[in-house]
């Protein structure tokens, strides 16, 4: 049964992919509600299967680890798997109502997001490293053909930008899996921490390799150039994908690879520096997003910003006591799932708002709180998230990350998080600042299908309702991978 | 000093090389050439090492095959988008005209 | 000046880099830990259907990266045609009447395609394989289009992207039907590996000449364009 599920997660994708290339745009669009409705079963099935029988590993093509490739499902990962199916679900309706049907290369959207999706379980279940690195790529090329649908001057800029860092990024990570690989002469994640010891300069330099690419892959400050024009110019759906869910395909890797090879490879230094960085990404994003004159980019900064917390949990995991480290693990996590939806909903409301006063510019908003009050609603409650309000996700997250620093002594990290908010609140009340100025000569307002508004106020309601859920959601992560040699037993080695 | 290693180092000087001309080039298909530059000296690196240890490896020999066939895609579709970008701007650098974002 | 004193600080940077990794690259080689990997495929090599390790390798033991990695290869495929959006991918300026192209053509194009063939074949036991019989198909549309053959096949129409997706989705046919048959996703049914593989092999190398081949024909572009959000209707 679970493997079942599980395969569902990682084929359907493909297989809708193939199809929906066959397809135009309206019969792909039935199509992917369809895929849609199964991903979404298929998620909460396995989910419900982990968090009842705990985590397993199954060897695909029936070749144990070493030799073939292992999948590694557990509480984590199926807390993505899940968030991914809430997200990509809610993007992909958006999307099917959002775009306009008669462009020709719009057919090619939904194969996109289906590859995009697949690579994205592909990597929330990944323990192979070379693997990862496949479906990284497979994330970044439909990625980048997203930005790029339609062939505009200025998103092709963005696209091709992103698209040099991104395979930068990748390749940086593989020549850290080549090192790896030379030394321990094996590819399984698990293996590799197995093996390794406390003074290998070798594999310490290969750790550093990797998490740099991935970083990269991931915009931390200050490698976040890229991020901001590609966000900013993509559709808002596919912002709202990439914002909420790609970048943090590469930050899992980054933190799986930290998780279990950062005690013995990883340095003090490396930890606190990856941790200013970080604090950096928090300062230096949100007093961009304070100053840009459109409103994506200030959602695209705003992400910048939002990705600087994630990288915390190198230094409070670092060298701190156990209950600490989880601490910091259930924070972090916590932070990526409020960020994913309130991040997805606000560029949802966004793109809302731009279609509505047909502008991209803030000042360009006065008086839409008037015509589209429901969209700025669900993009203010994102923004209560995005500031770490109580009772919301992101306060939840915010509370524990608190604990785990003043528990490890690390307090400077307490004034980013608390400065952080404050800039986030800065950010948000200027957009509705902007909202409520009535200087507008023309009374010209569009109003999008009721449909496109409902979508971000629900992940709007999801990222307000975390902070109240967090207890359950946070459970499943700490559950014991003991039923996971049983599994591995059930799943014969062929002949 | 196996032949292995020395591919390995080859390889290594093959990442540098690529990586300077990834950083400092701005035409976007010189750049484009540093990366499969880039490329080519991690594939050496992953087997040359491997090899160094326990003799020929079919592990990474497939391993470096897929990689190619992945950078090949790559490099097509960046291909596609900068003679797309090309005869959309006349611009063969991203740098053209600074960091305008409208 | 400025400029200068970035190109020196660029280089000192990747030099840098490069004596790092050298260093790292010289102490893995010193540190490096038996692997029982190697004993491991070759005592497998025999249940997989094929004799060359690569190909085994490929084809069966890590088959789930040659999936994606084909996916990766129909995204760009895709990309490609959406970004050449016209009616006829023809390019008259690409035309030529050289009769000595012509010539050439006539004893070139055939004896492509029976490399291609020998290519395909040989991946069984030794260096060959799909990718490279693909890549050998590709090169000869290539050609043929250069000598200015009409090439109906590689207009953007429904042909062309069931080309596009034919090998991938033969090969998720035969990962998801092995699971029907009891056995782990992604593997084959006992005896029937090596024609599963070859099967897989032959549709995936017309799938991946047709990729390269409309990647490359994908040159001319289209001059519709599409609005960027709040430009107005």
């Amino acid at each position: 049964m679970n493997q079942w599920l599980m395969a569902g997660l990682l084929f359907t994708p493909l297989a809708w992919a193939a199809l929906s290339l066959l397809l135009d745009f309206r019969q792909g669009r039935w199509l992917s509600w369809l895929g849609m409705l199964i991903q979404a079963l298929v998620s909460l099935g396995l989910w419900v299967a982990v968090a009842s029988n705990g985590g397993f590993y199954y060897a695909l093509a029936g070749w144990e680890a070493p030799l073939g490739i292992a999948l590694r499902v557990d509480g984590l990962a199926v807390t993505f798997v899940l968030l991914t199916a809430a997200v990509a679900t809610a993007c992909g309706l958006h999307a099917g109502v959002y775009l306009d049907p008669s462009k020709s290369w719009q057919r090619y959207f939904w194969p996109l997001f289906w590859f995009l999706w697949a690579g994205l379980n592909g990597v929330w279940l990944g323990a192979d490293l070379f693997n990862l690195y496949v479906s990284l790529e497979l994330i970044s090329l439909s990625a980048v053909g997203l930005v790029a649908l339609g062939g505009e001057a200025a998103a092709l800029r963005a696209a091709l930008r992103y698209l040099f860092a991104v395979l930068l990024g990748s390749l940086v990570y593989l020549l850290g899996v080549a090192l790896l690989y030379g030394q321990f002469g094996t590819l399984s994640l698990t293996g590799i921490a197995a093996v390794v010891g406390a003074d290998e300069p070798a594999a310490a330099m290969a750790l550093l390799l990797m998490l740099a690419g991935l970083a990269l892959k991931t915009a931390l400050f200050p490698l976040h150039g890229w991020l901001p024009p590609a966000h900013g110019v993509a559709k808002s759906p596919v912002s709202a994908l990439l914002s909420g869910l790609v970048v943090k395909a590469s930050f899992y890797i980054a933190a799986r690879l930290w998780l279990e090879l950062g005690d013995r490879l990883g340095s003090h230094t490396l930890a606190q520096g990856i941790g200013a960085l970080g604090a950096g990404a928090v300062i230096w994003g949100s007093w961009l997003a304070f100053r840009q004159p459109h409103l994506k980019q200030v959602v695209a900064y705003s992400s910048v910003a939002q990705i600087g917390y994630l990288f915390l949990l190198f230094p409070l995991t670092f060298a701190v006591a156990e209950p600490v480290s989880r601490l910091a693990q259930q924070g972090i996590t916590l932070q990526v799932v409020s960020h994913a939806l309130a991040k997805s909903a606000m560029f949802l409301a966004a793109g809302n708002l731009i279609l509505s006063v047909r502008s991209k510019r803030v000042d360009a908003l006065g008086g839409v709180s008037h015509y589209l009050p429901f969209s700025l609603f669900s993009f203010g409650l994102a923004g209560v998230s995005l500031m770490s309000l109580p009772p919301t996700g992101g306060f939840a997250a915010k509370w524990l990350l608190l604990q785990a620093s003043l528990a490890s002594g690390q307090w400077w990290w307490v004034v980013v998080l608390l400065l952080g908010g404050v800039l986030a609140a800065a950010y948000v009340f200027r957009i509705y600042r902007a909202t409520f100025l009535e200087d507008r000569a023309s009374d010209d307002f569009y109003h999008p299908p009721r449909s496109l508004e409902a979508i971000p106020m629900l992940l709007a309601l999801l990222a307000l309702g975390l902070g109240l859920v967090a207890e359950p959601v946070l459970s499943v992560l700490a559950l014991p991978f003991e039923v996971a040699a049983e599994v591995a037993a059930d799943v014969a080695v062929q002949p | 000093m196996s032949p292995d290693l020395l591919y390995a180092l080859a390889g290594v000087v093959l990442c540098g090389i690529g990586l300077f001309g990834f950083l400092l080039l701005e035409h976007l298909l010189r750049r484009l050439l540093a990366f499969n530059l880039i490329g080519s000296g991690v594939f050496l690196v992953l087997i040359g090492l491997a090899q160094h240890r326990n003799g020929p490896d079919p592990v990474p020999q497939a391993l470096v095959l897929t990689g190619i066939v992945v950078a090949i895609a790559a490099t097509a579709l960046a291909v596609v988008l900068i003679r797309r970008y090309y005869h959309l701007t006349g611009h063969t650098s991203l740098a053209d005209d600074g960091e305008a974002q409208s | 000046m400025r400029r200068r004193l970035l190109l020196f600080l660029t280089l000192a940077a990747c030099a840098g880099f490069t004596v790092a990794l050298a260093a790292a690259v010289l102490h893995a080689a010193g540190a490096a830990l038996p692997s029982a990997l190697p004993e491991q495929l070759a005592a497998s090599l025999g249940s997989s259907g094929v004799e060359h390790p690569v190909t085994a390798v490929l084809l069966n033991f890590r088959n789930y990266d040659t999936l994606l990695e084909i996916g990766v290869l129909v995204i760009a495929g895709m990309v490609g045609i959406s970004l050449a959006s016209t009616s006829s991918l023809e390019d008259p300026a690409l035309r030529s009447s050289d009769s000595l192209l012509y010539a050439l053509q006539r004893w070139f194009v055939p004896l492509m395609l029976l490399l291609a063939l020998y290519l395909l074949w040989a991946g069984a036991d030794r260096p060959g394989g799909a990718f490279q019989a693909g890549a050998v198909l590709a090169a000869t549309g290539v050609l043929m289009r250069l000598g200015g053959l009409p090439m109906e096949f590689v207009r953007p129409g429904v042909l062309l992207r069931l080309g596009l997706v034919l090998g991938f989705a033969v090969f998720l046919l035969v990962a998801v039907a092995g699971a029907l048959a009891g056995e782990a996703f992604l593997a084959y049914p006992p005896g029937m590996a090596g024609g599963l593989i070859l099967t897989i092999e032959i549709v995936l190398t017309l799938s991946i000449g047709m990729i390269l081949l409309a990647l490359f024909v994908a040159a001319p572009v289209s001059d519709e364009h599409e609005p960027e959000e709040g430009a107005g209707p």
